[in-house]
């Protein structure tokens, strides 16, 4: 396999990968170098790459293990920083008004504090639109754990959305 | 109508009972412009999920082929090798014949004759040395002349002693 087929193969689902890598990871640099790693590890393994059925599925649930492990081995070397002195009253927080003020980056504020399994869920469903037969061969999952997990958090999802829109805070 | 449909499939989206093709339908209605008042709020979900779409992955990734790695490694083992034979190559050619026996009968010869000029040489230059002696002698008698000639200015005193009374 030559360095221009393995990028035509490649080419359709890296976008995805990173995007995946993002909603897990929130930063931007980090998705970038896990996508970086999970093509590297692609590429190194390319001799293998055709026994493979399906390679954008195989790289779908690569790239969620390795995200998931980096967050795993990232909460055990760091302190985490929680704020658990201080009352976040909706009004005061300066945070929550200027992200309020753009209610797009609001979905995306929400859809970080989702479980993780949720957030993966979410972001293959809803945002890649792949089919549900194709999710449960990602994650390894039957399909109705994932309709249930999603609907879940479709409906954290809109409970939250309507709150900041009927109390105002938008 | 329209109203009607999309609030049921709303409620199907909620149960995650929508098949690709509805949520695609929902998305474009929530993409557009009219969107009923009550609905508002599930606007800026949908257009987050249509936004976020279209993120790509723009960082370069360098797709090494490994063959040239593999040989700048390999130039730091050649590098040690040849210097372990520059070092090694002479002291093991060094081990010729070293007693005077080991040499042959003409180097021998060669040898003797060598050692018999440089011998008599030595010789006729300490003949040169016994007949510098000869000079030393007369600075001998040098020595005694200028002994002999510090009587006369003695002599010289005493008479202007005598002049002088």
């Amino acid at each position: 396999m030559t360095q221009a087929d393995f990028v035509s193969l490649v080419m359709p689902f890296k976008d995805k990968v990173f995007r995946l890598a993002k909603r897990l990871l929130v930063s931007r640099e980090e998705a970038e170098d896990a996508t970086q790693e999970i093509l590297l590890k692609l590429w190194k393994n390319k001799e293998k790459i055709s026994d493979y059925k399906n390679v954008e599925a195989f790289s779908m649930t690569m790239t969620k293990n390795f995200c998931l492990d980096r967050l795993k081995s990232k909460q055990a070397q760091n302190l985490k920083i929680v704020h658990s002195n201080y009352q976040d009253n909706g009004h005061s927080s300066l945070q929550k008004q200027v992200e309020a003020r753009d209610s797009v980056d609001w979905v995306s504020s929400i859809i970080e504090k989702l479980p993780e399994q949720q957030k993966i869920i979410i972001q293959l469903r809803d945002i890649e639109q792949y089919e549900f037969a194709e999710i449960s061969k990602m994650l390894d999952m039957n399909e109705t754990a994932i309709r249930v997990a999603l609907s879940r958090a479709r409906k954290t999802i809109r409970e939250q959305l309507t709150n900041t829109h009927s109390y105002g805070i938008k | 109508m329209v109203l009607n449909s999309i609030e049921k499939l709303l409620e199907k989206y909620d149960n995650a009972e929508t098949s690709l093709k509805e949520e695609a339908k929902l998305r474009a209605y929530f993409n557009g412009d009219d969107v009923a008042p009550h609905l508002e709020h599930y606007k800026p979900l949908f257009v987050y999920f249509s936004n976020t779409q279209q993120e790509a992955f723009t960082k370069d990734v360098p797709l090494t082929t490994k063959k040239k790695r593999n040989f700048y490694q390999w130039i730091s083992v050649a590098a040690v090798a040849v210097l372990m034979l520059g070092i090694s190559v002479p002291q093991l050619w060094k081990t010729g014949p070293k007693t005077l026996a080991d040499y042959s009968p003409e180097e021998q010869e060669l040898y003797n004759k060598t050692k018999n000029a440089l011998a008599f040489m030595s010789s006729n230059f300490n003949e040169g040395i016994s007949s510098m002696n000869v000079l030393e002698m007369a600075s001998d008698n040098f020595n005694a002349g200028i002994y002999k000639a510090s009587f006369v200015t003695e002599f010289g005193n005493s008479t202007n002693k005598l002049l002088k009374q």
